[in-house]
């Protein structure tokens, strides 16, 4: 009990280090509410989702934005739009506001901006995704273990 | 004389006896005819008579012989031979005829003669026939009597017309000489003439009731023949006429009857009068049974009657004494009126008269103590507030109470925030606790709700009250104060059986529990906690400083309040909680933009809010579409997702009930797809409503909206209760704008 008393603390630690580093926001803690009996894996599979949406949005964008005819601001316009909407439905902040940030240039279609959005942009998703990994390893360990998942206010 | 054929002359020569034989059979032959022709002619004309073969016989006989005699006339002369063959064959016949006839007499004669036996046997039965007729006609008459006797008693419910008539009545059936009644007087040790027959007012004759006669009158139930010469029977002047027999019976009294009883209520056992019937002299008549029967009777009839009467007495009296009492009632009570009119008036007059001095010494005093004072002056001027402040409180209490008992306080209802008065009473004590040491914690139920409707200020100050007891009384430790809306079952507490609530639905009860560590009560002493001006002495030396009026007035104004307050303590030293039960009125629904929607119930997690509700979602982003899915499932609805225009106008259908769109996502008209499906159906209820999802904040979005036509609008991000509240208004409104 006392294993499973610490990973419990341990997973609450974490979760209130994610919320105060603004790599998300009450957003998720809305999407945590969500999960009950029925889905209990539900942010598990949101966030496999976002990742696998981000991963091919930044992959889209890196190569529009390496075109050498011309860059496509619309089309990159496009895909900001779509990572905005994504982040800001799972609540993670520091992509969206990266995103916001993104947005800015590409309206202003400066290139230069762009890229450095994008490399920015890149570092936030690696970090989100790191960080969302290990809160769901810990969860795994806590159930394993026979605990079970306290909720974080 | 031999026969022979010699002619003889007519009339023989003989002598005188010849002649008179020849008469004589003449005579007899004469009468022997006549005989059985009288005989034929009386049998013929009586009905019944059952030998007609004996007739037969003997007219046989008879005629026989008189045709023998008649035959000998002619034998006097000389005659032929046919005469005297004749006369042989007429012999021998008669001579058969005769012995039979003489045979057969001998049965006959027996019975003939019986039946003169039986003639008399049946006279003497017709005799006794007779006799028991009349008996049975006697009865019939005496039962008659009777009836009629007891019709007439019973007619009546007046107790001498009773008794009048029974002596009348009594005389008419029994034709008697005197009747009389003999009452039992007040000490019961006399019995006195009350009623008779005939002489009008009886003179106050009295005879002791323990005469060897009356005992044996009064024990049986029997009318019972006395001696003339018995006191109760010497109602006339002697005379020297032989009295009439007399017969006394008993009549039993009940002894609710009027007769001076109620006075001695050891004399309830059975009482009786005497009842005196005298025959009336030298008639030498004598009381048959049946008389005796019908004396008995009557008696009886007469008790009852007179039963009747007296409880027909009773009853009027009962009756006439209850309107006495009404009418002092009604008297009583108009003046406790104008005496409360009159207290009412005094107390508002005296009540302005007083309050005014009293302001003016409270409001110069503070107003000194702000001045310049040496330490003395400021310690007499502020015992002089303090004292002018109890007394300020005194003077109101004493109006708010008499205005409380009479029923003429009404209660000042209006919405009012009740956390705020919670928080303002935790205000008020604090400052006092912190001075104690006392620890205060107030605690509020979830589902308390935040506005309320009913009277705050009486409320604040019934709270107040309880709250600064509790301080008052504990010198150390901690107060604490919960507040919380009471369920049905721990409404019907068992420490206050006769409060009944009801449940109504725009009503919720309050309890609030204020617990002490304090000095504690003696729970017997808590009955008494209520009443006004009762201090509790037995907590000794303390400084109350209160006038006991406190308690007593936020009973009054929690009862007004449709509730309930009790205290309960373990004992002294074991601390008190105070427990209050108020009605409170649930506010309206206030507008949105000021309130927050509260919910009725306390919200759970995973309760589903709309079971099987079908919802069309339209999102192209993958993510933000799985978020919007798993909220709408979490709250029980039936979603389908979609993630193109024409997949949307495709699956939509009239059992979608909600159609959510994300609108940000530039590449889908949602505008265009609002206006097809309102073109798809034209009947508005089974159109779903179309709610647009955008994390856009500007007015443009929220106008164009609307232009084309949708019912809804809500921002992102969408939270659980936002979804949920924003469901149950669309659902009830069927429009929801959020307010941008």
């Amino acid at each position: 009990m006392d294993f499973v008393n610490q990973l419990q603390r341990k997973f609450i630690d974490y979760s209130s280090s994610l919320h105060r580093e603004g790599i998300v926001d009450d957003q998720f803690t809305q999407l945590r509410k969500l999960e009950d009996e029925n889905s209990p894996h539900f942010v598990m599979e949101v966030a496999s989702l976002f990742f696998e949406d981000c991963e091919k949005l930044i992959n889209n964008m890196a190569i529009a934005l390496e075109q050498k005819q011309g860059v496509d601001f619309k089309q990159i316009d496009e895909c900001i739009h779509q990572l905005k909407g994504s982040s800001s439905s799972i609540g993670a902040m520091r992509v969206k506001n990266a995103c916001i940030a993104f947005r800015s240039f590409s309206d202003a279609q400066n290139r230069e901006g762009c890229l450095r959005c994008l490399q920015q942009l890149s570092h936030e998703y690696s970090l989100l995704k790191n960080k969302l990994q290990t809160l769901f390893l810990l969860e795994q360990q806590i159930v394993a273990a026979g605990g079970s998942i306290p909720r974080v206010h | 004389m031999e026969s022979c054929n010699c002619i003889e002359p007519q009339w023989p020569p003989d002598d005188l006896l010849m002649k008179y034989q020849y008469i004589s059979d003449f005579f007899i032959a004469l009468a022997y005819f006549s005989i059985p022709l009288e005989l034929i002619y009386f049998v013929k004309k009586s009905a019944v008579f059952p030998y007609r073969w004996v007739l037969v016989q003997f007219g046989a006989f008879i005629v026989l012989c008189g045709a023998t005699h008649l035959i000998n006339l002619w034998t006097f002369t000389v005659h032929s031979r046919t005469v005297a063959s004749v006369m042989t064959t007429a012999k021998v016949l008669t001579a058969a005829v005769s012995c039979i006839t003489a045979l057969m007499l001998v049965h006959i004669i027996p019975d003939l003669l019986s039946v003169k036996t039986r003639e008399l046997f049946l006279k003497n039965k017709a005799a006794e026939l007779d006799r028991e007729m009349g008996l049975i006609r006697t009865q019939e008459e005496t039962g008659r009597h009777v009836r009629m006797l007891t019709h007439e008693i019973r007619s009546t419910l007046d107790r001498h017309t009773i008794l009048k008539t029974t002596l009348v009545e009594l005389d008419r059936t029994l034709a008697l000489e005197e009747c009389a009644l003999w009452m039992p007087t007040r000490t019961g040790l006399e019995l006195q003439l009350s009623y008779t027959l005939r002489q009008q007012n009886p003179v106050g004759y009295t005879v002791p009731i323990h005469h060897p006669v009356i005992n044996q009158v009064f024990s049986s139930n029997r009318a019972v023949k006395i001696s003339p010469n018995c006191p109760v029977a010497r109602l006339r002047p002697a005379g020297k006429y032989m009295p009439g027999e007399v017969v006394a019976v008993r009549v039993p009294l009940l002894h609710l009857s009027n007769f001076h009883i109620n006075d001695w209520p050891e004399l309830s056992t059975k009482r009786y009068a005497l009842m005196v019937l005298m025959l009336p002299s030298d008639s030498a008549r004598q009381w048959h049974v049946h008389e005796l029967e019908l004396v008995e009777v009557v008696a009886d009839q007469v008790a009852v009657a007179l039963s009747h009467a007296a409880i027909l007495e009773e009853s009027m009296r009962a009756r006439d004494l209850l309107m006495d009492q009404n009418v002092a009632l009604d008297l009583a009570r108009r003046e406790a009126e104008t005496a409360i009119r009159a207290r009412n008036d005094f107390l508002a007059v005296m009540n302005h008269e007083m309050r005014t001095p009293m302001h003016a010494i409270i409001a110069l005093s503070s107003l000194l103590q702000e001045t310049e004072l040496t330490p003395e002056q400021r310690l007499m001027v502020e015992t002089v507030l303090k004292s002018s402040n109890l007394l300020a409180t005194l003077i109101n209490d004493v109006l708010d109470l008499s205005r409380l008992e009479d029923g003429s306080l009404q209660l000042d209802l209006g919405t009012f925030n009740l956390y705020a008065v919670f928080r303002e009473v935790l205000n008020l004590i604090k400052p006092i606790a912190s001075v104690k040491k006392l620890h205060v914690s107030l605690n509020l139920a979830p589902d308390l709700p935040e506005y309320a409707v009913g009277d705050e200020k009486r409320l604040m100050q019934t709270i107040l009250n309880i709250v600064g007891n509790a301080v008052k009384f504990s010198k150390e430790g901690s107060i604490s104060i919960t507040a919380f809306v009471a369920k049905l079952d721990t409404l019907r507490d068992s420490k206050a059986p006769e409060f009944l609530p009801v449940l109504s639905d725009n009503h919720f009860y309050l309890r609030v529990q204020v617990k002490d560590s304090g000095s504690g009560i003696n729970p017997p002493d808590i009955p008494k906690l209520f009443t006004k001006f009762a201090q509790n002495q037995s907590t000794g030396t303390r400084n109350s400083g209160g006038s006991g009026l406190g308690l007593a007035i936020c009973k009054r104004f929690v009862n007004l309040m449709e509730g309930h307050i009790w205290i309960e303590s373990e004992g002294l030293g074991k601390g008190c909680t105070a427990i209050l039960i108020v009605k409170l009125g649930m506010p309206e629904r206030v507008n949105e933009s000021k309130l927050p929607y509260m919910p009725k119930m306390p919200t759970n997690h995973g309760q589903t809010a709309f079971p099987g509700l079908k919802v069309l979602v339209m999102d192209e982003n993958g993510v933000s579409r799985m978020v919007t899915k798993g909220l709408l499932l979490h709250l029980g609805c039936d979603v389908t997702m979609v993630g193109s225009s024409d997949e949307c106008l495709r699956l939509v259908s009239h059992e979608h009930k909600v159609v959510f769109m994300d609108i940000c996502v530039p590449g889908i008209d949602s505008y265009g797809i609002t206006i097809r499906i309102h073109e798809k159906f034209t009947k508005r209820h089974e159109r779903p409503l179309l709610v647009a999802l955008t994390g856009n904040t500007d007015k443009v979005t929220k106008e164009n909206c609307m232009r084309a036509g949708m019912d809804g609008l809500i921002l992102k991000p969408v939270s659980l209760d936002k979804m949920r509240s924003v469901l149950t208004d669309l659902l009830e409104h069927r429009v929801f704008f959020e307010a941008i």
